[in-house]
């Protein structure tokens, strides 16, 4: 069965490394994402696992089997490349058989295989057509249609849809892994967009500068970030700086600065430790006038801006920071700029994390 | 009012540039340059004589000399670009993979071949294979390969190898390996990646290097009058014919040019009509037996066998020369030469005639072949004249040169106030043009369009764009082109043997100095060699230095 499992790989390009110390472990049928910021190696990674680039350290293994030093065509794969890579002098019939030519499958599976694959994709109409002539969507079909034809059992994706109208992108990442489920393939998807990892996975990898950061369900990421950076980089988030003032047995007490005091489900803490509290915009409660609640701190709104399916505040805290709140537009009541208000999040949504020594915004830097 | 003097020349220039009438003008001088001293000389002269092609029919003697003749330049220029594209693949796709640092030198090391005139390089190889007391044959006591058609094959396949090499390494490094790296991940083996994807894509270069190394087989004169022997090809016959001036030799003369030029050309278009047009066999696949020569240990065969024939039948034979230097720096020769007595002071004279014209002709083209480049490149005239322009512009490179220059010596005689050295001079525009107008317009092609018309927006005029934008990009491009028609120049023969009675070039003057027995000792020779590769080694480094920094 077609799990993969990475057991400290390190890539490195001259004094570049790519990727640095990466274990991980892919189950079988799963579809897995690798998500992070441009040029933090999650590209680098699939490329390892697919045999196209070889691991300065490390192990990796499919199906159990050490593959290290299995060149990418006996490793049993798909690849679906980011420009599709449709070979320019092949018609779709012939892409999308070369597969199964080159690995001298008997002629009448070839065509049976190239039949069913073209069919699945909607594509039997178009099997002259020569890459050049066909639509962008058309193509990423194509590109998917040859993959699996050459019957790989893993699929690996490198910005499958990246290349295409957001529109269309947005229609074709749920085919995909409707696609990925119904063969029972396991899938590794490389994205830098957030949402569409979270749409379509199970799991989730989030990398950063050649690390992974945290393995989780899309869920896991959202709510329990365990890396200030997972916190920002998965949705998003206002950042707050504050010193631990009181460590209760449950909760503690943070003071923000100007002498705010605000609480959180975080026993872990010591004393005085510096920590940045995050809270998510969508949970950042909005009410007119002064109001005292459990962690409320009052401001005013210095903008406001439409965004459609939401309302987007920003306001300014009375001790000068700012916080950011998104609201359902079209339920609740708009509030007008300069609007004096309170704003407010519940205990158990209140995440803690270590200040970061290099500063915040070095941390949570996407490049 | 601003006055030009506030300016300077180069506002002086962007100002006219925004001027349609201006712009128009450099285009129709440049256009006329072409027409009136590239193209059209090299191709009248011969249909001047035309008169003349009868009486080679009734000298049957002559005629099948002539016949044998171009049926062996055509045969050994056919052999050779195979043989070249057999060999210079590999060695392409081993410079493209370079996993060493010391596959950077075997890059500048291919190149040698390439820009050490021919003249030289025929006379190394002759002597490293068929000289019994030295080279190779000393070690059986006999010539292994005596002068004639086995010994113009070698040469013509040293000197035109780089050339298809040199092509091969620019379309390797153009290529997406992406096309490569899917083959392989639906389960292709290396070789059958490379048959069904990498090879029929890069079919178009592939072609362009077999017919500039046909082009170049076809017209080489200098080198391969040394290796011939008593054998002749189209350009030896023309030379021999030149030399003796046997009775009716000006009708053979016309006739063996113009099937020469008109074969050349009906091939070419040939090439270029169906080219694109031809189909790599793709849908059949023999899996075992390509994953079989994928193995680690045919690679590594491959990969040796390549390097063997690079250093024995191209390297080696082409440094040869080099050897007897060696013996005239201890003996007194280098001396000799340096203190330019005897034959030395023609030597010298000869030198500075030839990189004299080199310069000149380098620099006349520099500045007219732009205007035409853009012209192509940017298809300012429409589509269809564009294209035209495009394929005429390659016509003085696949004409022999031999016969370019005889047309080209027929031509100017009706115009007698034409020095001799003027005649020299244009002999060489024609040869060298193509060389610089293609390799250019190719660049300024790869210019995308984009930045040009950002240039636009931001509100730069025509030249200023030219100045600012094209010429930066294009800048290794054009001093490539510029150094490649530079030595073109310098190793130029067969048309200069043509074009001249008086004065003499360097290869001229080496041709005459191997051809006559007695003129100059084998040593002398060597040494007269020796310098011009010398001087060509440093024209490289300046090459290789404007290079880097490219990549």
């Amino acid at each position: 069965m077609p799990e993969v499992r990475l057991e400290n790989v390190t890539k490195k390009y001259g004094k570049i490394v790519a990727v640095e110390n990466v274990s991980l472990q892919v189950h079988d049928k799963e579809y897995f994402s690798l998500i992070g910021p441009s040029g933090c190696g999650k590209t680098t990674l699939l490329r390892l696992i697919a045999g196209l680039v070889q691991p300065s350290e490390g192990k990796i293994f499919i199906k159990n089997k050490l593959v290290t030093n299995i060149p990418p065509e006996n490793r049993e794969i798909g690849f679906v490349f980011q420009t599709y890579a449709l070979f320019p002098h092949m018609d779709v019939w012939n892409n999308v058989t070369y597969g199964p030519r080159v690995k001298a499958w008997d002629k009448e599976k070839s065509n049976r295989i190239g039949d069913e694959m073209l069919e699945m994709v909607l594509l039997r109409d178009r099997l002259n057509a020569y890459p050049r002539e066909l639509s962008g969507g058309m193509m990423q079909r194509v590109a998917l249609a040859r993959a699996l034809a050459a019957g790989a059992k893993l699929l690996l994706l490198d910005e499958p849809l990246g290349a295409l109208d957001a529109k269309i992108r947005f229609e074709l990442r749920y085919d995909v892994r409707k696609l990925v489920k119904d063969l029972g393939l396991t899938a590794i998807h490389v994205t830098h967009d957030q949402s569409e990892a979270m749409a379509i996975s199970d799991r989730i990898a989030v990398m950063k500068k050649g690390r992974i950061l945290q393995v989780g369900t899309p869920q896991e990421l959202y709510m329990k970030p365990q890396h200030i950076f997972v916190a920002n980089f998965i949705g998003e988030s206002n950042f707050l700086e504050g010193y631990v003032s009181k460590v209760a047995q449950k909760e503690i007490t943070i003071e923000l600065r100007g002498g705010i005091l605000v609480q959180a489900l975080d026993h872990k803490r010591k004393r005085e430790e510096k920590v940045a509290v995050a809270v998510r915009p969508e949970i950042l409660m909005i009410e007119k006038g002064k109001k005292r609640k459990e962690n409320s701190i009052f401001g005013k709104i210095e903008k406001r801006r439409f965004e459609g399916t939401s309302i987007r505040y920003e306001i300014r805290l009375e001790n000068g920071d700012l916080m950011v709140s998104v609201r359902p537009a079209l339920i609740e009541k708009w509030l007008d700029v300069q609007e004096k208000v309170t704003v407010s999040f519940p205990i158990e949504r209140t995440l803690i994390f270590t200040y970061p020594k290099k500063g915040l915004k070095e941390e949570l830097a996407l490049e | 009012m601003i006055t030009v003097k506030d300016w300077g020349l180069v506002r002086f220039l962007e100002v006219l540039s925004s001027k349609r009438s201006i712009r128009g003008l450099i285009y129709a001088c440049a256009v006329t340059f072409f027409f009136a001293l590239i193209l059209f000389p090299p191709i009248l002269g011969i249909l001047l004589k035309w008169n003349l092609i009868g009486q080679i029919f009734e000298n049957p003697a002559l005629m099948s000399r002539a016949t044998s003749a171009i049926y062996a330049s055509f045969a050994i220029a056919l052999f050779v670009s195979i043989i070249d594209i057999i060999a210079g693949l590999p060695m392409a796709w081993f410079i493209w993979r370079r996993k060493s640092k010391w596959l950077d030198a075997l890059d500048t090391l291919a190149d040698i071949p390439f820009i050490v005139p021919t003249v030289a390089l025929g006379f190394s190889i002759g002597l490293f294979w068929s000289d019994e007391t030295q080279g190779i044959s000393s070690l059986f006591g006999a010539s292994l390969v005596s002068p004639g058609w086995l010994l113009i094959i070698l040469v013509h396949f040293v000197f035109s190898y780089p050339a298809v090499v040199r092509v091969m390494v620019g379309a390797l490094f153009d290529y997406e390996r992406t096309y490569e790296e899917a083959s392989k991940t639906l389960g292709a083996a290396p070789v059958t990646a490379d048959r069904t994807v990498t090879f029929p894509i890069l079919k178009l270069s592939f072609i362009a290097a077999f017919t500039l190394a046909f082009a170049r087989s076809i017209s080489e004169t200098g080198a391969t009058v040394i290796a011939a022997g008593t054998f002749e090809n189209g350009p030896v016959l023309l030379n021999n014919l030149r030399t003796s001036q046997e009775l009716g030799y000006e009708s053979a003369l016309v006739f063996v040019s113009f099937i020469l030029i008109a074969v050349s050309c009906i091939i070419y278009a040939t090439i270029r009509i169906l080219g694109p047009k031809l189909k790599i066999p793709v849908r059949k696949v023999w899996p075992v037996a390509e994953r079989k020569l994928s193995s680690h240990g045919l690679t590594n065969l491959r990969n040796i066998s390549t390097l063997l024939v690079f250093f024995v039948l191209i390297l080696i034979p082409s440094l040869f020369v080099a050897l007897p230097t060696v013996n005239a720096v201890l003996n007194g020769t280098l001396n000799q030469a340096l203190s330019s007595t005897g034959i030395w002071q023609g030597y010298w004279q000869s030198i500075s005639l030839s990189y004299g014209i080199a310069f000149v002709a380098t620099l006349l083209n520099t500045i007219v072949g732009l205007p035409m480049a853009v012209l192509i490149a940017r298809k300012r005239l429409g589509g269809l004249p564009s294209t035209v322009l495009d394929v005429l512009v390659n016509i003085p490179m696949i004409v022999p040169s031999i016969a370019l220059g005889v047309s080209l010596s027929i031509f100017w005689s009706n115009f007698p106030f034409v020095p001799e050295i003027g005649l020299l001079l244009f002999a060489h525009l024609a040869i060298t043009y193509p060389y610089f107008v293609r390799s250019m317009s190719a660049a300024i092609e790869r210019v995308d369009m984009d930045l040009e018309e950002a240039s636009k927006t931001l509100g730069a005029k025509p030249f200023t764009v030219f100045r600012t934008i094209i010429l930066p990009l294009t800048k290794y491009s054009l001093f490539a082109g510029a150094i490649m028609m530079f030595t073109r120049s310098v190793g130029e023969t067969g048309a200069t043997v043509a074009v001249v009675s008086k004065l003499k070039t360097v290869p001229v003057l080496l041709v005459e100095w191997i051809k006559q027995t007695g003129l100059a000792t084998p040593m002398e020779i060597g040494l007269g060699c020796g310098f011009l590769i010398i001087l060509s080694f440093i024209i490289l480094l300046i090459l290789r230095g404007t290079v880097r920094g490219r990549h």
